[in-house]
């Protein structure tokens, strides 16, 4: 606490001027450049009235395509703080060697590799896949809406809350410097006295909330919600591994929860579960977060591969081959997923036995993914494959994935991992699979599924821009990270003494200059579209779909589905189009929707209070908002009427004015 | 001649929609389930440091020294016979007794408060004697799973009373009964947990 008045530490804890990191000047800066850009900002919305609009509209919003799009914004804007994050750490390390150390001392660099791992896994990739599952998946099997749409909306803005305290701590205070899995002993109140872990918990600890309560809302939709018709084995492939990558949320996210939730008694209470002395053990620590952290990436991992799964057929003009393999191939990934984790830590000591037991299981991962790679080979053998910007990505996507996963059965192998544990080899690994799967999969996605959110395709040109800029970009930034790992490199180094390596950090660093050119082209794809967008403008089935969502017009109305469709086959779309499907035009039904709420973003905010209260120890900050939050979620179970409906006349109007296809009205005559 | 009568006739158009306004089944009993089964997964976590951590006693007490097993007993018994009271409110609600329901759950919620009111005796029983959460692992263990159910136990109890306002107010609707079934799964399902805490950490833990 600091040394003032009790009155002032009563009321502001441990928050005091000194909090703010005046003295870093990257920081102050930053602050200036986000605090001017936010004001333009909001400024922009206040002139143009748009305020009503984006609460009645967006914010309180329950449909689950307005909550898809929210989240592919909220994960583009976090790609570019974690890309910032990233190109920082690739120029201090291709200049700090020798009498040279860099431009960034080693406790910032230690928060920027924290922030940047934690926020690209838990705040670019999830909120990403969240986005696909969420405007994808309701729309594939045929439903209105998904099983809980309050909680749909809770889950978005409790990721929100954890974004909101996570950019707080550039400005208030100082980030976690103990990895972005918050490793103990560092990450206990002995070695990291400050504010940063306790950020990085709550944080997660919001954020992770809402993504357990997304797993299970998708779940029951998957369950319940499927069109008349559609058995689990019809169901599209992107549809089955958002089940499965929901059911494994689950049941690893309470695992987190559980294990920060241990670690912030040991910060708070003083409790000795994984400190050095009075009997507390790190490995457990260790042991418990992976038993999250892995599966985690399957879940990342997962839907994308759902996601190649309907891009392949579609540019192949071929249904998917091996569609049961693919789903057998999703189930097992899913449940072996959850016997690899001790190969994170080969080198705890285990004994030869253990680790021959997670070596095995590591290797066996391999399989049904490789039948996966084999099954999106065959569909495009002998189809007529056309090479649109989504399926640049997925050709992307299968050259580096599979690069990446043999340097991950490369890692399994526990004598060689004893040897690459922590260097260098193994970031260049995961970032090899990560962003060779998940990135490239969402750009893939993006420019897949955003003709049917908005009604018109990105400009061409500047998506194979962005798509050459990273996939050159991505090799020359981990390529030369292979070979240094190999050397004996190992991760989070802020200087080097070594200057025979600096010629590799010097291609690493220009690597990661193309990949800000990737970036910098999708940004300026979606700008160019924008103004484009009347040339760009496509009907309900742009690129020849095979699944439910091209049946229904660009961007979908807010019922999705005028009639619900009944399912014969397993691409039903392409067998509506092939038994000469008709579209009705009249005899319309009145249809019941869940009306919106803004108890969500009241309850994301009040946890985002106490989030910061606990934080610098404000305690009766905490108290209030806690009282608050449960007294909000009380009152919300007094509202019974949920309920509204959309009548026959509107969704006849919107039937009349969507973009359909306009071979519809007969092109010929 | 019924072959040749099939084969002739015209092939049925597909129908491809559902003209009259289909109701999906309601998934919140499943999704419910789904949350108890996550819960499950952070008391799985915590008896698994209770189960790695529970002889680090560092010098301190161990559970032979600090556990009541007669004071246990009596606990146990209450938790248990709320679960019971709760089950004869649920017979009540479908014979659709209302007052009766009533008087059943507020049975249920006093047995729980007194399970908790004796958990908290316990406790500060033992912080006073220095066997506090902060004393060895052993501890920070055994406190962080018997007070993680008692937390729970106390959301239950704070739900049940709420429950009973609206069950009071709006009766036996749709909504309400949907609401007391997943109250019941979700008290039940702390028994269970509680017969593995005091079966594993208290019984096991006198011994070891």
């Amino acid at each position: 606490m600091p040394d003032r008045p009790a009155i002032w530490n009563f009321l502001l804890g441990r928050l005091s001027l000194s909090s703010l990191p005046l003295d870093n000047t990257i920081l102050v800066w930053t602050f200036v450049v986000v605090a001017l850009g936010g004001a333009a900002l909001l400024a922009t919305i206040t002139y143009y009235r748009k305020w009503g609009y984006l609460w009645h509209e967006w914010f309180t919003s329950v449909d689950h395509k307005r909550l898809g799009v929210m989240y592919m914004v909220l994960g583009t804007v976090m790609l570019l703080r974690g890309f910032a994050d990233a190109i920082m750490m690739r120029s201090q390390q291709a200049v700090a060697f020798g009498s040279n150390m860099g431009y960034l001392p080693p406790h910032h660099y230690d928060q920027i590799f924290t922030a940047h791992g934690a926020i690209m896994i838990f705040f670019v990739a999830m909120p990403y896949i969240a986005g696909f599952m969420n405007f994808v998946m309701p729309l594939q099997i045929g439903a209105r809406d998904v099983a809980f749409p309050f909680l749909n909306n809770f889950s978005f803005w409790l990721t929100v809350a954890g974004v909101v305290l996570f950019m707080t701590s550039l400005f208030i205070g100082d980030f976690s410097h103990a990895g972005w899995l918050g490793m103990p002993p560092v990450s206990e109140l002995k070695q990291s006295p400050g504010p940063g872990v306790d950020y990085y918990i709550w944080g997660l600890q919001l954020s992770g909330l809402g993504t357990l309560l997304t797993g299970i809302n998708f779940v029951v939709t998957v369950v319940k919600m499927r069109a008349p018709g559609m058995t689990l084995m019809k169901m599209p492939m992107f549809s089955w591994t958002t089940l499965c990558t929901s059911g494994l949320i689950v049941v690893t996210f309470p695992i987190l929860t559980a294990t920060l939730f241990l670690l912030s008694l040991d910060r708070y209470l003083g409790t000795h579960f994984f400190t050095n002395g009075f009997g507390g053990n790190v490995m457990m620590y260790v042991n418990l977060i992976w038993v999250w952290g892995h599966p985690e990436v399957y879940i990342l991992i997962l839907p994308m591969f759902g996601l190649y799964s309907e891009i392949v057929p579609t540019f192949s003009g071929k249904r998917l081959f091996g569609y049961s393999s693919m789903v057998y191939a999703t189930a097992s990934i899913m449940i072996l997923s959850y016997l690899v984790w001790l190969h994170h830590f080969f080198t705890m000591g285990s004994g030869a036995d253990v680790n021959s037991f997670f070596a095995l299981t590591t290797m066996l991962i391999s399989i049904p993914t490789g039948a996966k790679i084999f099954n999106w080979l065959f569909t495009m053998y002998r189809g007529r494959v056309r090479f649109d910007v989504p399926m640049l990505w997925t050709m992307g996507f299968l050259f580096t994935f599979t690069i990446g996963g043999m340097t991950g059965v490369m890692l399994s192998v526990a004598p060689a991992d004893f040897l690459l544990h922590n260097s260098l080899f193994l970031v260049a690994h995961f970032h090899n699979v990560i962003i060779g799967g998940v990135v490239f999969g969402v750009f893939a996605g993006i420019n897949y599924w955003f003709p049917k959110a908005f009604g018109f395709r990105l400009d061409e040109f500047w998506g194979k821009m962005s798509f050459w800029f990273w996939q050159i970009g991505f090799w020359v930034a981990f390529g030369p990270l292979y070979v240094l790992g190999l050397m004996g490199v190992t991760r989070r180094l802020s200087h080097f003494t070594d200057p025979s390596l600096q010629i590799w950090f010097i291609i690493a660093a220009f690597g990661a200059f193309l990949i800000l050119l990737g970036i910098l082209s999708f940004v300026m794809q979606i700008y160019v579209s924008i103004r484009r967008r009347d040339q760009l403008a496509v009907g309900n089935d742009p690129w020849g779909g095979r699944t439910l969502e091209w049946s229904t017009s660009s961007p979908p109305p807010p019922y999705n589905f005028a009639f619900i469709p009944m399912v014969h086959e397993r691409d039903a779309w392409t067998d509506m189009k092939k038994h000469g499907y008709q579209r009705p035009l009249e005899g319309f039904n009145a249809i019941h929707m869940p009306k919106n709420t803004g108890t969500g973003v009241v309850l994301a905010a009040l946890g985002t209070v106490f989030g910061f209260a606990m934080v610098w120890y404000i305690w009766w900050l905490a108290v209030v908002s806690f009282v608050a939050l449960i007294a909000v979620a009380i009152v919300h179970t007094f509202n019974y009427d949920r309920d509204g409906h959309i009548s026959a006349e509107e969704v006849s109007q919107f039937e009349h004015t969507g973009n359909w296809e306009p071979k519809a009205q007969g092109a010929t005559a | 001649m019924n072959t040749v009568a099939i084969d002739t006739a015209p092939a049925e158009p597909r129908k491809f929609l559902c003209l009259e306004e289909a109701h999906p089944h309601n998934g919140t009993l499943l999704g419910f389930w789904l949350y108890l089964m996550s819960d499950c997964f952070i008391f799985a976590s915590l008896f698994a440091c209770n189960a790695v951590l529970g002889t680090s006693y560092a010098g301190g007490p161990t559970g032979h020294d600090v556990f009541d097993l007669p004071g246990l007993a009596v606990n146990t018994a209450l938790l248990l016979i709320s679960s019971v009271t709760f089950g004869f409110a649920m017979l009540e609600m479908a014979r659709q007794r209302k007052r009766a329901v009533l008087v059943w759950l507020a049975v249920s919620g006093l047995l729980a408060a007194a399970f908790v009111g004796l958990e908290i005796h316990e406790f500060v029983t033992m912080i006073a004697a220095g066997a506090g959460p902060d004393r060895s692992a052993f501890l920070s263990s055994f406190f962080a799973l018997v007070g993680t159910h008692g937390l729970h136990v106390s959301v239950g109890i704070l739900w049940l009373i709420v429950l009973m306002f609206q069950l009071g107010k709006h009766g036996f609707t749709e909504a309400n009964r949907r609401r007391l079934f997943c109250l019941s799964m979700f008290w039940h399902f702390l028994d269970l947990v509680w017969i593995g805490v005091f079966s594993y950490v208290y019984l096991v833990g006198v011994l070891r």
